[in-house]
């Protein structure tokens, strides 16, 4: 099963979109948090984030989601720290559509690039 | 006693960590007013968990470079932290360094900069003052000048590049949300780079 990290700049939006978006497959446990600092204050940490993917991988590899500006460089600097150990990828989504739909995908045992494609297809959608 | 390369990283976050009020005021006029705080917090860290006694420059600055990436929190963090490990990538086993060494050292870190940033010279980040000053000290090495000479010649050329920042609107990190607003301002990620570059010359310039 594919394993999906979730990261923010704030570790309450990251536990909160883990626990929001496993809502939509309560026995997919392969959804793990990587928000702020060691010491509570808001940022993001290539280090946690990585130790985040070795989490949630399961040997299929890992999808990331972000949420803004160094969020992104973050979690690429997290990747290139991986130096390809297992198949890790950033979806270019909106971080709470596109959790709850990879959540969904990959708790149905998608592979990396579907449970990425499904996710990447919630960003064009409208609220209204 | 400490290492002579840790003497020197020791230097540089002195003087982040003393400029620490100044960066933050500068990205409080165009950015989120976090660059200095983020900074001194990495460079605190720094200080405390980079071994005093390791002599391998190249392991000294890994270790630099990890901890940045770990503690400062914005995307400084990636930048400087990519810097600093590329940087001792091509110095690792190394105790000492030559003046082609730290030239090399120099442009892996450029380029670390460029790759995690996506970024080119002329968007008013770190590069304004990174590239000219790798650009005067490989002129210099070039024309056989000394090490002070050097040094020198690359922080007089990123404190230009950090003036030139004052005259170009940012396009890349939350500086680019300003627009043309953000011409006027000196660029902080610019200014922590003249601030390491000028750190690394008093250093040498003492040792």
């Amino acid at each position: 099963m594919v394993g999906l990290v979730i990261v923010s700049h704030s570790s309450k939006i990251a536990e909160g979109v883990r626990d929001l978006a496993g809502q939509m497959a309560p026995d997919y446990q392969n959804l793990i948090p990587a928000g702020g600092l060691e010491d509570g204050s808001l940022g993001t940490d290539p280090m946690k984030i990585l130790d985040a993917m070795k989490t949630a991988n399961e040997g299929d590899g890992v999808a990331l989601l972000v949420d803004l500006g160094s969020g992104i460089m973050s979690a690429e600097t997290a990747v290139e720290l991986l130096d390809g150990e297992f198949p890790a990828r950033i979806i270019d989504a909106p971080l709470v559509e596109g959790a709850v739909v990879a959540v969904v995908e990959a708790s149905t045992g998608a592979s990396l690039d579907e449970v990425v494609a499904a996710a990447e297809e919630s960003r064009g959608e409208l609220k209204l | 006693m400490a290492t002579l390369v840790y003497d020197c990283i020791a230097g540089i976050a002195k003087t982040i960590i003393d400029n620490r009020d100044f960066l933050t005021d500068l990205d409080r006029e165009i950015g989120d007013a976090d660059h200095g705080v983020n900074m001194a917090r990495g460079f605190q860290a720094v200080l405390e968990k980079v071994p005093q006694d390791v002599p391998d420059i190249g392991a000294v600055l890994k270790k630099t470079g990890m901890t940045l990436l770990s503690t400062v929190g914005g995307a400084s963090g990636p930048l400087y932290g990519t810097a600093y490990m590329e940087a001792g990538k091509v110095s690792m086993g190394k105790e000492t360094l030559t003046p082609e060494d730290l030239r090399d050292m120099l442009d892996a870190a450029v380029k670390g900069v460029e790759k995690r940033g996506k970024a080119v010279q002329g968007e008013k980040t770190m590069l304004d003052a990174l590239i000219p000053a790798l650009e005067a000290y490989t002129a210099k090495l070039e024309a056989g000048a000394s090490l002070l000479e050097m040094l020198d010649a690359a922080c007089a050329a990123a404190r230009d590049g950090v003036e030139y920042t004052k005259t170009i609107r940012a396009t890349k990190g939350r500086a680019s949300y300003l627009g043309d607003r953000s011409i006027g301002h000196q660029d902080p990620g610019a200014t922590s780079a003249l601030l390491t570059l000028e750190a690394i010359r008093d250093y040498c310039r003492e040792a």
